[in-house]
């Protein structure tokens, strides 16, 4: 829209092309009366339409007035579905579209591009010629379509606009997310309809609904289960559809197939991301990463010559970014090349305060030049890159991180050199890392706390790469992914054995070492084996269990950064216990062989081996002695700590945990964290699941790699600098780590007014008292202005969550607060040790 | 320096324990040690310290004895307070319940011993009353929370893990919409019947029902019980309704009883604190008359 204000104000020949019959869909789709935020506020709008921070309303109301008045030329309800250059084929230029396979099998197809003018297809039949296009969908993508034969009737939909006008009809609902349970419960809702539906469900019926609806909101499917129940529709489990016809649809069940009437079948199967139509119109991708953006010129042109891509789905999440694009884009087409980026006063910023006096296009080049992980970038790339993150000199001998510290960043050496500390104790004992290298990459992949202090061997520049830009750069630059791995197996092989060895001793074991994912609950070892490979657990964590009188017994739980096998290895024999991943996990598999030679090379790596080896063994003859006389508290052990480990205890850095036996439900934690945090309790006392007395309320667990973080648009939700997982100011409402936290510790919330103090509540009942003020106090003593840009503040929903009470001295509030000791705040291996099974009272 | 890295480290101080140790053993029963300790000390003092026989409170050892015990009085108030005022720094609530617990039993040495035995119907007997029976109240209090807490989580586990008081409330509601639907064919004698239970709010109830979990005028029983007996005079049919609602309605008897359960035993664990609190203040008051007597008319 704004590309298109801009082509009207210079008089350009354009049209407008929107599959809907309004414009910006997305910013249409929020709720009713959201707030819209205008971050980043240090970047200026440039642009023929307004935008400043509002309500949804106001801002598209002008949008619609500003682009009538301009004379945009918009075609509603414009669907485009292709692509394609009309003019000759451009030599050399081919694009390869590769597919995967749910299988796992690869298929590639190429495609020739043709030089434009391009002929876009719409879904309607219709053509439009264009010599240059801007792309700026967005990243919503369209619904999944259904595959089985007769797919393409036209019974076959996939919205519900209104469930009401759907009358005396068999219908069949697939997709059990929650658009599709809230399409089949609205046209159940009123028997008086007389429509007649059934919801189909690939998975099997349990008494959990978090396990047969997992893709669903728990209300919604327990609501839908309740309607099933009253026999209002009919969930069918385990069924998938197989072939539709005009009035009837063929299952394929658990007992095989069934033909049921159906008048119209409503897919709400997800939807895909536009990557498959945005290739197709010969656009290439930095890499086959999800969560890779087109490979982009700096004025934004694709690698298809004229077509240009802007906005979200080029990686800009903002509206003010894609706004100043679209203007910019328009500006590059009409031949105005002097225009500067509405970015670069931010750069000039980040790069102010470093020696050298370099212009920012000097800058980039710099670093460009310098850094090896950077190089495979192009300007555009690496101008966004900087925004996310930041140069910093430091002085010689200035301390860049200390060890323990937390810290999610990597940072990447510009200029001058760093030193690794070995030793605390001794400056002299150090390791250098040289230009060009980068460093803390422990932290960015473990999401654990820093494994050594840094400290500049001479006056140095760095760059401190966020962890979101780190993630970025590794999607779209795939020799920067491949560089870090490697480099981060070898320290991370350095570090964890120490004892003098330096990176020629490891270098065959580097070679020959092997990421592997694991899924949760999949075993690396397997007790009994005969294999002999040690495994170093980078994500995640694991889990160690043994078979003792015919149960698996619970042994130990073992953080990244720690090392698994090497019992096989020194005392050969047999796997004397299993290995399992708690969560998704990443290890490094080192080739068992490889690695015996570097122990019979350095006795003292040996020396260091057997002894944590003996430590180990000592934890698991101590459990297995108990399992003899108390075998009852051993499986209690065992359960407690699989149970916790369901409970995302795997990923967690720091979760509440409340024995059950203690708790007198005064809910005096959940007030206290209320009054120490702008009145809203981050914490729900008690939901959450809870085995053998030991509960885990719904509060924040501060994951190594928060799901959380994953799709913040203004990247509000950063580590802070006691390792919590925090939401900062910028947050701009928009719910969606929210929806992606596992463990709904997120809630939406606005700011209650503040509440008089407590004395004068305890003498003079001012008030309502400790804890979070109720609902109706809160709407009464909000104190509205009249004004509206103020009076919208106030009612601003923001996400709210735990911020493990970082900076307030004493630490928790919860934990301070709670009468009884119930409640304690622990990382999972300071709890999960044996030390509980003496606790426990074996 | 727009160029050096912000510190890591807010520097706020965390203490951190990896177990759950309960208040009463907190710190390896430190409070309780020095309790017993000081009481063992206080009792010796008595007994073998030579005092005068009458007015032993006027006595060095007897002022002595009011003085702590006054402050300590003051002192265990103030948990109220320490439990409301979230402020920055290393306290732990817990910490203090342990010393409240500890302390308190000590009072019942330090008050009596501070009276010589001697008890009469006057305002100082009745500080000491009041005293001992914010004690006892508090023994009391030690009891439930040691006792019913278990009880309270049991209650609460389900097949998914454990369900709240708002998801029973919820369950229940659920239900009573699927009875409110299953209910629409049965005629207009049961309808009222059923109506019954539908118009039942879960909360109702007198607080003696509450901690008794006793509700002996119960809509949703009577209903089911009554529309049990009627269905029993009429013929068996296949597909009838009354056999639907009779069902909803057991499941919603098993979920208010098992809501009851929970009141109940949320009940006792705050009621006792009833006495202890609202004594506590008539103490104070006791006390302070106590004190203003003995200096001005003694
Ligand atoms: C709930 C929520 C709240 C948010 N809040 C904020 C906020 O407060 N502040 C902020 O700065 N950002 C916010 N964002 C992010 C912001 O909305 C998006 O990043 C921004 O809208 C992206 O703009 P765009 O122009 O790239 O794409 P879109 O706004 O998605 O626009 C794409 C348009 O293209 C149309 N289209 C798609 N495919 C086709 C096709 N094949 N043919 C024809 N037309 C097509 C679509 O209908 C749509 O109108 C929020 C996002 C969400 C989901
Ligand atoms: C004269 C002596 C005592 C006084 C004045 C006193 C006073 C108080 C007060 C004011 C509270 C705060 C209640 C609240 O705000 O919720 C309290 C709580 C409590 N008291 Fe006492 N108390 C005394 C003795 C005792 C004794 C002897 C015991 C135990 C044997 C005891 C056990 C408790 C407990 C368990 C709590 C509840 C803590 C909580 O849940 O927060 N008290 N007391
Ligand atoms: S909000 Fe959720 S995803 Fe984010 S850190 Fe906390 S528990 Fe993990
Ligand atoms: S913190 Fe959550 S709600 Fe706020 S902007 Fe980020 S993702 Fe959206
Ligand atoms: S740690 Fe602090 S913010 Fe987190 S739940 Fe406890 S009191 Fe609330």
């Amino acid at each position: 829209m704004s590309a298109a204000s801009r082509a009207a104000q210079l008089g350009l020949d354009h049209v407008l092309l929107e599959k809907t019959d309004h414009l910006s869909d997305t910013i249409f789709k929020y709720q009713k009366g959201k707030h819209v935020m205008a971050t980043p506020s240090q970047l200026i709008l440039r642009s023929d339409q307004e935008f400043d921070a509002g309500k949804r309303e106001d801002i598209l109301e002008k949008w619609n007035a500003r682009t009538a008045e301009l004379g945009v030329n918009v075609k509603y309800d414009a669907d485009v579905k292709a692509i394609r250059g009309t003019g000759e084929a451009i030599p050399g230029s081919i694009q390869k579209i590769v597919t995967r396979a749910r299988d796992g099998s690869t298929t590639t197809k190429e495609i020739q591009r043709h030089a434009p003018p391009y002929a876009i297809e719409l879904t309607n039949g219709e053509t439009v010629m264009a010599e240059t296009v801007v792309l700026a969908i967005g990243t919503q993508g369209n619904p999944n379509l259904m595959r089985c034969p007769g797919f393409d009737l036209p019974h076959v939909t996939y919205q519900l606009d209104d469930p009401t006008a759907i009358l005396d009809e068999h219908i069949v609902v697939v997709g059990t997310g929650d658009a599709g349970i809230e399409n089949a419960r609205g046209l159940a809702e009123d028997p008086a309809q007389g429509n007649v539906v059934t919801i189909l469900n690939r998975n099997p019926k349990s008494a959990n609904v978090r396990e047969s609806f997992a893709t669903a909101k728990e209300p919604n499917a327990k609501a839908l289960a309740e309607d099933d129940a009253a026999g209002k529709l009919t969930i069918r489990y385990e069924t998938e559809t197989k072939a539709i016809e005009p009035g009837w649809i063929t299952l394929n069940t658990r007992d095989g197939e069934e033909r049921i009437r159906c008048d119209r079948i409503i897919a709400r199967i997800g939807s895909a991301p536009p990557r498959g139509f945005v290739e197709a119109c010969g656009i290439e991708f930095a890499s086959t990463d999800r969560l890779a953006f087109p490979t982009l010129s700096p004025q934004f042109e694709s690698s298809a010559p004229g077509i240009f891509v802007i906005g979200a789905l080029a990686g800009y999440p903002l509206i003010k970014h894609c706004m100043n694009q679209g203007y910019d884009v328009v500006e590059f087409i009409a031949g105005n090349r002097t225009l500067k980026p509405a970015d670069e006063p931010l750069l000039e910023a980040k790069f102010a305060g470093l020696p050298g006096n370099r212009s920012v296009n000097d800058w980039l080049e710099f670093l460009r030049g310098r850094v090896t992980i950077l190089e495979g970038m192009t300007t555009l790339q690496l101008r966004e890159f900087m925004l996310d993150s930041d140069a910093r000199f430091y002085r010689k001998g200035a301390t860049v991180f200390e060890k323990n510290d937390p810290g999610s960043s990597l940072f990447a050496i510009a200029d001058g050199s760093v030193h690794v500390r070995l030793d605390p104790n001794d400056a002299s004992k150090v390791v250098p890392i040289p230009t060009g290298t980068i460093f803390g990459e422990v932290g960015l992949i473990s999401g654990r706390r820093r494994g050594a202090t840094i400290v500049a061997a001479e006056d140095c520049i760095c760059v401190e790469i966020s962890r979101n830009a780190a993630l970025k750069l590794q999607s779209q630059v795939p020799s920067a992914k491949r560089a870090i791995e490697r480099i981060s197996i070898e320290r991370q092989l350095l570090q964890m054995f120490g004892s003098g060895l330096v990176k020629e001793d490891v270098a065959e074991v580097v070679d020959k070492a092997k990421i592997v994912s694991v899924r949760a609950g999949d075993a690396i070892i397997k007790e009994g084996d005969d294999d002999k490979d040690i495994y170093v657990i980078r994500v995640g964590s694991m889990i160690v269990e043994k078979e003792v009188g015919g149960k698996p017994v619970f042994l130990s739980y073992l953080p990244a950064g720690s090392y698994v096998g090497e019992m096989a290895l020194i005392d050969g024999g047999q796997r004397t216990a299993t290995v399992r991943a708690a969560i998704k996990s990443e290890v490094i598999r080192i080739d068992g062989e490889a690695f015996s030679r570097v122990l019979s090379a350095k006795p003292a790596l040996l020396e260091r081996a057997r002894k944590d080896m003996e430590v180990r063994r000592r934890t698991n003859a101590f459990v297995e002695s108990k399992k003899d006389g108390f075998s009852g508290v051993v499986d209690l052990y065992s359960e407690q700590a699989k149970f916790l480990v369901s409970q995302g205890l795997g990923e967690a850095t720091d979760v509440l945990l409340i024995d059950e036996r203690l708790c007198v439900g005064c809910d005096n934690c959940e007030k206290a964290c209320a009054d120490s945090h702008d009145g809203l309790s981050r914490l729900d006392r008690e939901a959450g699941k809870s085995f053998a007395h030991l509960h885990v309320p719904t509060s924040c667990r501060h994951c190594e790699h928060p799901h959380c973080m994953a799709d913040c648009p203004p990247n509000a939700i950063q580590r802070g600098p006691d390792g919590e997982v925090r939401i900062n100011d910028t947050c701009i409402g928009c719910g969606n780590c929210q929806r992606n936290c596992p463990y709904g510790v997120i809630r939406m919330d606005k700011v209650p007014p503040k509440k008089p103090g407590l004395l004068s509540w305890l003498f003079l009942g001012k008030g309502p008292g400790p804890g979070e003020p109720p609902y109706k106090w809160s709407k009464k003593n909000t104190k509205y202005t009249g004004d509206p840009a103020v009076d919208e503040a106030l009612d601003r929903k923001k996400a709210i969550k735990c911020d493990m009470c970082a900076g307030i001295e004493g630490g928790p509030s919860c934990v301070r607060a709670c009468p009884t000791g119930a409640a304690i705040r622990v990382s999972p291996d300071e709890f999960l040790t044996v030390a509980r099974l003496e606790n426990e009272g074996a | 320096m727009a160029s050096l890295a912000p510190r890591r480290r807010t520097g706020a101080s965390r203490e951190r324990t990896a177990t759950h140790e309960g208040f009463l053993a907190h710190r390896n029963y430190r409070w309780l040690k020095l309790s017993a300790a000081l009481a063992t000390l206080l009792i010796g003092l008595y007994l073998f310290v030579p005092l005068p026989g009458t007015h032993f409170g006027s006595s060095w050892l007897g002022y002595t004895l009011g003085t702590i015990g006054a402050l300590l009085i003051l002192w265990l108030t103030m948990l109220g307070v320490r439990k409301r005022a979230i402020t920055p720094g290393r306290w732990s609530l817990k910490a203090w319940t342990s010393a409240h617990v500890y302390l308190g039993l000590l009072l019942i040495v330090v008050g009596t011993l501070h009276s010589g035995f001697a008890f009469g119907w006057n305002v100082h007997t009745l500080a000491w009353a009041l005293m001992m029976l914010v004690i006892v109240s508090g023994m009391f209090g030690i009891w439930v929370y040691a006792t019913l807490p278990r009880a309270l989580s049991e209650n609460r586990y389900d097949a998914e893990g454990a369900i709240t008081e708002k998801q029973m409330v919820e369950a229940i509601r659920s239900l009573d919409r699927q009875i409110h639907d299953a209910a629409q064919p049965l005629d207009a004698e049961n309808a009222v019947l059923v109506n019954r239970s539908l118009e039942e709010d879960p909360f109702a109830g007198t607080f003696w029902n509450r901690l008794t979990g006793r509700y002996p005028k119960d809509a949703t029983r009577a209903a089911a019980g009554e529309l049990r007996q009627r269905r029993a005079f009429l013929p068996r049919r296949a597909d009838d309704p009354l056999d639907k609602v009779d069902a909803l309605l057991t499941r919603k008897e098993a979920m208010l009883s098992r809501m009851r359960r929970h009141l109940k035993l949320k009940t006792w664990l705050q009621a006792w604190l009833y006495v202890h609190v609202p004594v506590t203040f008539a103490l104070i008051a006791a006390l302070s008359a106590h004190v203003v007597a003995v200096f001005f008319y003694w």
